[in-house]
């Protein structure tokens, strides 16, 4: 088994977690973003998540709203992004997944940016703003080409709608942490761990569940792991480095501690 | 829509379902809108306004004359409500104009509940004297100082603000814009502006209008007046929309294409990425790249016209209706005065044609001189 489900249960069989960092594709320019890839690669990444820039991007909070916008200037396009991954593909085998908005895939089109994204070396994509229900012929499509396509669910997202999620999500299933938007937080809540103990028993045995949201310290990432997740993702601790202006070194450094994190 | 906001509109849903029909609900919205908005609005014929125009006779729906100086009063008023009896305790909105922000300000202060309102800084920055209202009504304002930093970005924050505390808040959207169930309820609570115009107008002239005009930037004015005549093919309806300086509009039904905004499938100003253009337009409440789903359909089927009206022409309207009749329109009715008045030119002078005037124009006071200088 391949891609991004086979990436993390592989990573699981060994005794860890999984470790997903996020960044923006672009931030702050294509060529930047490629050295900063990389060096999630070399830090340890189990799978990256690479987020495609858009001008609302609702679900985030102002660290990768930031990252986004300096992203624009470069990467206003999802053919942009593909450009960008194809280089990475050079030197990277670690499984990628993208994190777009659906507007800029309506536009590219559904079963075209499923192609493009594969033949680029993408294995799947997280679309937070389609849900079950409404993005029932974007996701035919992907499964019908082994596109693997994580959905969110949230502390708030009840028995009957979990099944509805479950049954639709490959990959992975993408558990936000809290309500809100994306964010580094301190702590974990019970709310988080609660969730984690309601999703886990009714996944099927094929489909891992990684949380996210608020997650920005090698704690947390172990907090998550202990509490039954099979894997941690982390984005707006990172993007916030690289806004800072922190270098590759410094990344690569930062994602190797979180890494730590998920061996307990 | 993101997933954390599927159980609170899914609630929401529930709940209208629920009081739509509810005889104590209707009757509870009903005394509010007398007793405290003001209803029903007056239909009146603009004498002065339809001899300059020298055609059809014209009437204006008076909205102006609400509580809060505009429209939204009505949609406010009901949601304000339906969240009281869902037990929230805290109401948010975006606003552009602060025709919004002001009606959300005072049902809030009204029923007791905190209000927090969203503004992007540039609207913020023109329209300055709303703000301040707000604040004397209790509410707290946030300026956005995201993206375009209006309309559109104040929505994407009011988004994030709800994602956050789905729980104890309401958020108390303005327009017939957002995701099911928004604009059907934003539809159906508008919607007593174009029941009011055809009972006044059938007293009034013992039939229904020939030609209906009226704004659209999200599109609840236009919405809650057309929604009553869309089965009745004989009263033509048209929608104006903002058609800018030159350098670009905010025109979504005229100039857009099919995207996803908001959690709404509809028309938006989008560049062909897929990412969300900025709108120009003198009008704030005009300035938002996307339009109601509703009028995307009306403008599929035909049943609706839209044309747009610039910033100098809406200007032309405003001057107009202040010179003749002593009414100073809010700008954004006043591109669809200016393109009222070229109808009503080209009809018969038995003919009836009606102007919703969704507000009035004092928080434009200071644009409006600024373009004199």
């Amino acid at each position: 088994m391949n891609g991004v489900s086979g990436r993390i249960q592989k990573v699981n069989r060994e005794g860890e977690g999984a470790f997903i960092p996020y960044l923006m594709a672009g931030d702050p320019t294509p060529e930047r973003s490629l050295e900063y890839i990389e060096a999630l690669a070399e830090g340890g990444a189990d799978v990256i998540e690479l987020g495609v820039p858009f001008s609302d991007p609702v679900a985030d909070g102002p660290t990768i709203q930031a990252a986004g916008t300096r992203a624009l200037a470069s990467m206003g396009r999802v053919e942009h992004v593909l450009e960008l991954v194809r280089k990475v593909r050079k030197d990277v085998d670690v499984p990628i997944i993208l994190m777009s908005y659906y507007n800029p895939i309506l536009q590219f089109g559904e079963d075209q940016f499923i192609s493009s994204s594969i033949r680029a070396g993408i294995d799947g994509s997280i679309l937070p703003d389609l849900p079950v229900g409404e993005g029932q012929t974007f996701l035919q499509a992907a499964s019908e080409n082994s596109f693997e396509t994580p959905l969110l669910a949230t502390p708030g997202t009840d028995r009957g709608r979990l099944a509805k999620i479950v049954e639709n999500s490959s990959g992975f299933l993408y558990l936000v942490a809290r309500p809100g938007t994306t964010g580094a937080k301190d702590g974990l809540r019970d709310m988080t761990t609660r969730a984690i103990g309601f999703v886990k028993p009714r996944l099927p045995a094929e489909l891992p569940v990684c949380v996210g949201f608020g997650l920005s310290t090698p704690g947390q990432v172990a907090g998550v792991i202990k509490a039954g997740a099979d894997g941690a993702i982390v984005g707006s601790a990172i993007v916030e480095k690289i806004g800072e202006g922190d270098g590759p070194e410094a990344i690569e450094r930062f994602v190797r501690l979180l890494k730590d994190g998920t061996r307990v | 829509m993101p997933e954390i906001l599927y159980p609170a509109l899914k609630d929401l849903e529930d709940a209208y379902d629920r009081y739509r029909d509810d005889p104590d609900f209707s009757e509870e919205l009903h005394a509010y809108n007398r007793g405290y908005g003001g209803r029903p609005s007056s239909l009146y014929y603009a004498r002065r306004l339809t001899e300059r125009a020298g055609g059809g006779k014209i009437y204006l729906k008076r909205e102006d004359l609400v509580h809060g100086g505009a429209h939204k009063f009505n949609n406010v008023m009901g949601q304000a409500l339906l969240a009281k009896r869902m037990g929230k305790e805290r109401l948010i909105c975006e606003t552009g104009a602060g025709q919004h922000g002001v009606a959300t300000s005072l049902a809030g202060a009204v029923l007791g509940l905190k209000t927090e309102v969203y503004m992007g800084s540039v609207d913020a920055e023109r329209q300055r004297p709303n703000l301040f209202r707000m604040e004397l009504m209790g509410a707290e304002v946030h300026e956005v100082d995201t993206g375009s930093k209006t309309l559109k970005d104040a929505i994407n924050e009011a988004l994030r603000d709800w994602s956050a505390n789905v729980n104890n808040t309401h958020y108390l959207v303005g327009s017939v814009v957002g995701p099911h169930p928004y604009p059907m309820i934003v539809r159906d609570f508008q919607r007593v502006i174009g029941d009011e115009l055809k009972s006044q107008m059938m007293k009034k002239e013992g039939r229904l209008p020939d030609h209906i005009v009226a704004c659209v930037g999200g599109g609840s004015n236009a919405m809650g007046t057309f929604y009553p005549f869309v089965d009745y093919d004989e009263v033509r309806l048209t929608g104006v929309e903002a058609g800018g300086s030159g350098k670009g509009d905010a025109a979504s039904l005229t100039e857009g294409t099919e995207g996803v905004l908001h959690g709404a499938k509809s028309l938006l100003l989008q560049d062909e990425g897929g990412q969300i253009t900025e709108t120009d337009s003198i009008a704030a409440g005009l300035d938002y790249p996307g339009v109601g789903p509703e009028h995307a359909l009306y403008r599929e089927t035909g049943r609706v016209q839209y044309t747009t009206a610039s910033d100098q022409e809406a200007l032309e309207g405003f001057h107009l209706l202040s010179e003749t009749e002593g009414i100073i329109p809010a700008l954004e009715p006043s591109h669809a005065i200016f393109t009222g008045m070229e109808i009503a030119a080209e009809m018969e002078p038995e003919d009836i044609l009606v102007i919703t005037l969704s507000g009035r124009g004092d928080k434009d006071l200071e644009t409006v001189r600024e373009t004199l200088t």
